[in-house]
């Protein structure tokens, strides 16, 4: 029974479903390290999964329709951020503004240049020579064969933490999130360490919606992400706004959707409706944990005044 | 009468000439107002009635008009456009299309009696004499979809993506797996009810899972149906679909898909009401009425 459950192929579905969330979540993770909470994330992961998909289609390439994801993710990023930072709104508020506006941008901008859900060539898997061929455990088949953007996602996280922990820009980030008001006596721009992370933060939603309409959906439909966004706010909670946190939160919900996939696929007497309860209900639990030993930057959601 | 007059006779002749042609009268122009859960182009459950709603728009002409709300899944939504549709007392029929309408439209039903509503897919009136019902017989193609599967599967096992498993979601589900059994007892359906009609990220990924389980036919309903539809194809495996034709997205996997056709029923309702009778019926598309037809795709064909 086991051998059917935990099958190469869940722990693989895993990785895959992890992907979007990797990227989202990190990138919300920089914003919140240095103060700003972007609710936003869902609406600018479905601007860039429709601007994605919409210049692959057009031009046959998906490295292009990424590009296209990048940008659209930084000039939103740089609205949240001027919303923000530079006017100092309440951010919980102006974040579910973002939110409605990609989620209404995007539907409307797909109604009127595609109009019906078309599908694209997109990234193929990569089979990583030598290593997909590795049958002990599965190995091959869970990590070597994917597409581009399920290995950048995974490589995003010691990436991400080595530039949080170890580099001059992660300590201004960490400074500016913990305590703006030294960080600004010591000469360092609040601001403009916020504008950079918000809009780096925006960047990687607009990849995590890529990752879905031109890497592993293929396809853009009105509302792609589901609400996918705000999960990824959840779990950089979930984290303790550390990546290597994020990566065992993401893993953890997406290996939980993949085996309830699997249970119901094989025709387990299990209730469906309590199977796809059980991500949600794993990651609250897990949640409740983790605000008991919170390490949440202090000045999170507070607009920087300075002489305060 | 020199020329100038000999224009000015023409002209007046030519004003009342036109005046006399049969026109429609704002008055004679059946209205409708839908709403609808997800877009009108979904591929599925919306798209059927948008679609409807344009061929009868075609085949009538200036003698109907109609609007239509799309997007409206938050049911919270769609009760202030039906209440404000009934309200301005502009249209003949009101449509909430999407079962989870149906408490609104028992709510709305009695307060505005001169106008008529429809709503489904389900078979209940309320009782009330202005509100007509309709549904599909959506296990009947799915009967079919399922036998043709168990016969072109080669490993005998075939997977199943459904949303929630309620209305027509449940029929056509239904329906597909007891086709497939009439003609394979032996052959394995696999179906997974992911609890929700959007999320594809979710419903892609059940097909995968499929897939990796040996699955080499295919078949789901609801709009969030387009990624397993993408998963077919990439695996070059048979497609088969309901509610509304799939064939140009699934391309060369497409085999044959069950699309509702909601303006034979809605054909009746507007002469029903045309008639004096504004609800108190309900409607069901069935393939011998009609409402129900196969259509092949490419690899159908």
């Amino acid at each position: 029974m086991i051998d059917q459950i935990l099958t190469a192929s869940v722990f693989a579905a895993a990785l895959r479903l992890a992907t979007p969330y990797m990227f989202a979540s990190i990138g919300e993770m920089f914003g919140q390290r240095s103060g700003v909470l972007n609710l936003g994330v869902d609406g600018i992961m479905l601007m860039g999964a429709f601007f994605a998909h919409y210049v692959a289609l057009s031009t046959g390439s998906a490295v292009l329709g990424v590009g296209a994801a990048l940008v659209v993710g930084a000039v939103m990023g740089l609205a949240m951020a001027f919303i923000s930072v530079t006017l100092k709104a309440e951010q919980g508020i102006s974040g579910i503004g973002v939110y409605l506006f990609g989620l209404g941008m995007s539907e409307l901008l797909f109604q009127r240049l595609v109009g019906t859900p078309r599908s694209v060539e997109g990234f193929t898997d990569i089979y990583i020579p030598g290593l997909s061929d590795i049958q002990f455990l599965g190995i091959g088949e869970i990590f070597f064969r994917h597409n581009i953007l399920v290995y950048v996602a995974f490589l995003l996280v010691p990436i991400s933490a080595y530039v949080i922990s170890r580099t001059p820009f992660g300590l201004m980030i960490r400074a500016v999130g913990q305590n703006p008001q030294a960080a600004d006596a010591m000469g360092i721009s609040v601001a403009r360490v916020r504008y950079m992370t918000v809009i780096l933060g925006s960047m990687l939603a607009g990849l995590a919606g890529a990752s879905l309409s031109v890497a592993l959906l293929k396809v853009f439909q009105q509302n792609l992400t589901s609400g996918l966004g705000f999960i990824a706010v959840a779990l950089v909670y979930f984290g303790r706004w550390r990546p290597v946190g994020i990566l065992i939160g993401a893993l953890l919900f997406s290996f939980v959707n993949a085996l309830q996939l699997q249970v119901s696929a094989i025709g387990l007497d299990i209730p469906a409706e309590f199977a796809v309860m059980a991500p949600y209900v794993i990651t609250i639990i897990a949640l409740v944990f983790a605000s008991r030993q919170t390490e949440k930057p202090d000045a999170l959601t507070k607009p920087f005044e300075r002489g305060e | 009468m020199n020329k100038r007059v000999m224009s000015l006779v023409l002209m007046v002749l030519a004003a009342l000439l036109i005046g006399l042609l049969p026109s429609v009268s704002a008055q004679d122009v059946f209205r409708v107002a839908a709403v609808a859960p997800s877009a009108t182009n979904d591929l599925a459950f919306s798209q059927s009635m948008f679609d409807a709603l344009t061929k009868i728009d075609a085949e009538m002409g200036d003698a109907f008009e109609f609007v239509f709300q799309d997007g409206t899944f938050v049911v919270d939504d769609a009760a202030v456009a039906l209440r404000e549709w009934a309200a301005s007392g502009e249209y003949d029929l009101i449509i909430a299309h999407g079962s989870q309408y149906g408490a609104i439209v028992e709510e709305l039903a009695p307060e505005f009696p001169e106008t008529s509503f429809a709503w489904g897919t389900d078979q209940n009136t309320f009782g009330l004499p202005n509100v007509f019902a309709y549904t599909a017989a959506a296990g009947e193609g799915g009967f079919l979809n399922g036998a043709m599967a168990a016969m072109m599967s080669k490993s005998g096992i075939i997977g199943v993506v459904g949303p929630i498993e309620v209305g027509d979601a449940k029929l056509y589900v239904d329906g597909f797996v007891a086709g497939a059994a009439a003609i394979r007892p032996d052959v394995q359906v696999q179906v997974t009810y992911i609890q929700s009609f959007s999320d594809v990220p979710l419903a892609t990924e059940a097909a995968n899972t499929f897939v990796a389980n040996g699955a080499d036919v295919l078949t789901g309903t609801a709009q969030m149906v387009v990624g397993p539809i993408a998963v077919a194809k990439e695996n070059g495996i048979p497609w088969f679909g309901t509610q509304s034709s799939q064939a140009e997205l699934s391309e060369a996997s497409g085999v044959m898909f069950q699309v509702y056709r909601w303006d034979v029923v809605l054909m009746d309702m507007i002469a029903s009401i045309q008639g004096g009778t504004l609800g108190g019926e309900s409607y069901t598309l069935t393939l011998a009425n009609g409402g129900l037809q196969m259509v092949m795709g490419q690899h159908g064909s």
